[in-house]
């Protein structure tokens, strides 16, 4: 009907080098611009440490691994409220049922399954982790039942949720914190031995690489199966040089962080090795909540983009009644989408009582706030329709790396909260204007 | 045109309100295969309400569907889709956030091995639709928000198309479009009658439906005044009709 030029050599001709590096590599430019933030925060607090502290602590080894988990719990509920919000939905539980989910575990891996399969039996953190997923679930599927079928705005359901479950994990243990938690389940937090250690780590590299390069050529195959327009030879090779050579960077730093001496001296004593005289280099390397956070990152990508419910989730974003008249069960869907923010929820309940040993009240209390806003940071639009899981997980990244850098230059709270809520709408409007800018 | 046999579709005593105010009230219409049949009357007559009743966007309060003389029980999208009823709506029903291929394909995507979708064979095979109804269409990767009105015209239409329909319901399909594109869509009507669909057309230009259409159904506040043969009346006769409800002597 209308004309369109077809984009052609001779268009491209005319672009600058940079522009034309853009499009043969096809890479996002605002993911360019969420990493580039990042990386102005990061070098802008190592450069602060260096100028009023003495020394820069920010790029250390340590800093960035403990960054990395300090992020997990956020950046896996993250990944799940980005379907949430395309969906035009919003869920402002996660907190507090992270929060009754962690006192539920806690409950059960400390005062029931040591008396149905000993104490630290291996059954008990597989129970109450699986216990926690499930628990998540229902809540959320509940939630989303009450949105979907009911006909109440999600806004509404989920702030009575933030009230409900919070005082429900209140109710369960009666205030009470508990600690410790079973010794297997809090590996799954993170620490020295909560970490896959150097040779791990290289196996979790080579898997990443493989996985890089498959994704690369094997899309090129069938893409030119199809006669599409493929890259041109030297960006696939740039973007697969690029990937590979940031896994295997990161891989680096973590095995550059090694056990404290405290630990190394009391694994050796436990292993019947002697320290020698300058100590004991013991990498941590990929911290296992890092590498669940990873996991639950492709999967949420891959279910996203690749999956039936991942297109249906963006045309319910896009066009409700264009994805009713299409034939979708748009209930369902949004019964099942809050389900999978309830389960991603009860996952990160997991690493966060895990990470701490125990279970408290307090537990998740204002992580509702900070997953909306890592998911946002990402170039999730509340419009609905937009939005990336990986834009989520380097939102979260954000976020924390804030929060990190902010006590390590001794921000007290008060300001580091309004430095929190300035970025977070600094970063929208700026969203904004590119969009308005790139239309 | 003689009509004889079973009607593809048949709505029978349709009725539905909504508040109390009854939009349409005890409507009848059939349709043949290989015959297009035009709905006429003012906004608020009716038209599409009776039209989402068949479409499985809405359901009546009373009334029956039957097809191939079959009675059909049309609650949902879902339910139209599976007697091979395709809808173009006035409002097109595209995501504006997704590209031409994956609004074709919504809700019946083609997957491959594991469940996952095929994104490139769904390209492919909407490269080839657009290729038949609109050559000139190239934009392919983009979301459907950047296309103009013409463009997203014809992402609907293929979409209806594409599932072999045999029953095609087409709310006003020219609204948005210039000159040349509703040349286009005329055209197109005349291609998809031959091939035995039968269509229902909403249409407010009555020299589109005087040149389209075998018969004109006109309705009014809800209620159907008459159906005429096209071929037997004037333009002013059916004007009467959308008017002031005057049945002339031909009307049945």
């Amino acid at each position: 009907m209308t004309t369109s030029p077809t984009p052609s050599q001779a268009a491209d001709r005319n672009l600058s080098p940079v522009a034309r590096f853009l499009k043969a590599t096809e890479i996002d430019t605002r993911l360019l611009g969420m990493v580039g933030a990042l990386l102005l925060i990061w070098i802008g607090f190592h450069l602060f440490g260096v100028a009023f502290k003495g020394a820069g602590s920010f790029l250390t080894p340590r800093n960035l691994w403990n960054l990395s988990v300090q992020t997990a719990s956020i950046g896996i509920m993250a990944t799940g409220m980005v379907l949430v919000i395309v969906t035009r939905h919003i869920d402002l539980s996660v907190g507090s049922v992270l929060g009754f989910c962690a006192m539920a575990m806690g409950i059960l891996q400390a005062r029931i399954l040591p008396d149905v399969f000993g104490l630290g039996s291996p059954m008990i953190w597989i129970v109450t982790a699986l216990a926690g997923m499930a628990l998540g679930m229902l809540i959320g599927a509940f939630h989303g039942w009450l949105i979907a079928y009911r006909g109440i705005p999600a806004f509404i359901v989920t702030l009575g949720g933030l009230l409900v479950w919070r005082g429900a994990a209140f109710l369960l243990a009666r205030g009470e914190t508990i600690s410790p938690l079973d010794s297997t389940f809090s590996l799954l937090g993170g620490g020295p031995y909560g970490s896959v250690g150097a040779v791990g780590s290289w196996i979790v590299a080579l898997i990443a690489c493989a996985a890089i390069l498959w994704m690369i050529f094997g899309g090129r195959k069938n893409r030119a199966r199809h006669g599409f327009a493929l890259r041109p030879m030297w960006a696939e090779y740039f973007l697969t040089v690029l990937g590979c050579g940031l896994v295997l960077g990161a891989t680096l730093l973590v095995n550059a962080y090694p056990w404290p001496k405290g630990i190394v001296t009391q694994f050796a004593a436990a292993n019947g090795l002697t320290v020698p005289e300058g100590g004991m280099f013991i990498s941590h390397g990929w911290a296992i909540p890092v590498l669940i956070l990873m996991g639950v990152g492709v999967v949420m990508t891959v279910l996203a983009t690749r999956t039936r419910f991942g297109r249906y989730v963006f045309a319910i974003g896009g066009n409700p009644d264009a994805a009713e008249l299409s034939g979708i069960n748009t209930k369902w869907m949004t019964v099942k989408i809050f389900a999978l923010m309830g389960f991603l929820t009860g996952l990160s309940s997991v690493v966060a009582s895990a990470r701490l040993n125990s279970a408290t009240n307090a537990l998740g209390t204002l992580d509702e706030l900070y997953v909306i806003a890592a998911a946002v940071i990402g170039g999730t639009s509340l419009a609905g329709g937009v939005g990336t899981i990986y834009g989520a997980i380097i939102g979260a990244l954000v976020m924390q790396s804030l929060q990190t850098g902010m006590v390590l230059i001794g921000f007290d709270a008060a300001l580091q909260n309004i430095v929190v809520g300035t970025v977070l709408v600094l970063a929208v409007y700026l969203d904004i204007v590119y969009r308005k800018k790139t239309k | 045109m003689s009509n004889k046999g079973t009607p593809l579709v048949e709505l029978r005593d349709i009725s539905i309100s909504f508040g109390g105010i009854k939009a349409v009230d005890h409507v009848t219409v059939d349709l043949y295969p290989g015959e297009v049949v035009g709905l006429l009357g003012h906004n608020g007559a009716g038209k599409s309400t009776l039209i989402k009743c068949l479409s499985g966007a809405y359901k009546a309060d009373s009334g029956e569907v039957y097809i191939n003389g079959q009675k059909a029980e049309i609650n949902n999208p879902r339910d139209a889709r599976s007697y091979n009823i395709e809808t173009i709506y006035q409002t097109l029903a595209l995501a504006d956030n997704l590209d031409a291929a994956s609004n074709l394909f919504l809700g019946r995507e083609l997957v491959g091995p594991g469940g996952f979708l095929n994104d490139a064979a769904m390209e492919a095979e909407t490269r080839k639709i657009m290729g038949r109804l609109n050559p000139n269409f190239h934009k392919f990767n983009v979301p459907v928000s950047a296309l103009s009105g013409g463009q997203r015209q014809s992402v609907a239409i293929a979409r209806a198309v594409y599932f072999n329909a045999k029953i095609l319901i087409m709310d006003e399909p020219t609204a948005a479009l210039g000159p040349h594109e509703t040349q286009m869509v005329a055209e197109l009507i005349q291609e998809l009658k031959k091939q035995g669909l039968g269509i229902f057309l909403i249409e407010h230009d009555i020299h589109a439906v005087m040149n389209l259409c075998d018969r004109a159904v006109v309705m009014k506040n809800g209620q159907r005044v008459g159906t005429v043969n096209v071929g037997e009346v004037t333009d002013d006769d059916i004007l009467g009709m959308i008017i002031m409800g005057k049945k002339p002597p031909q009307a049945y």
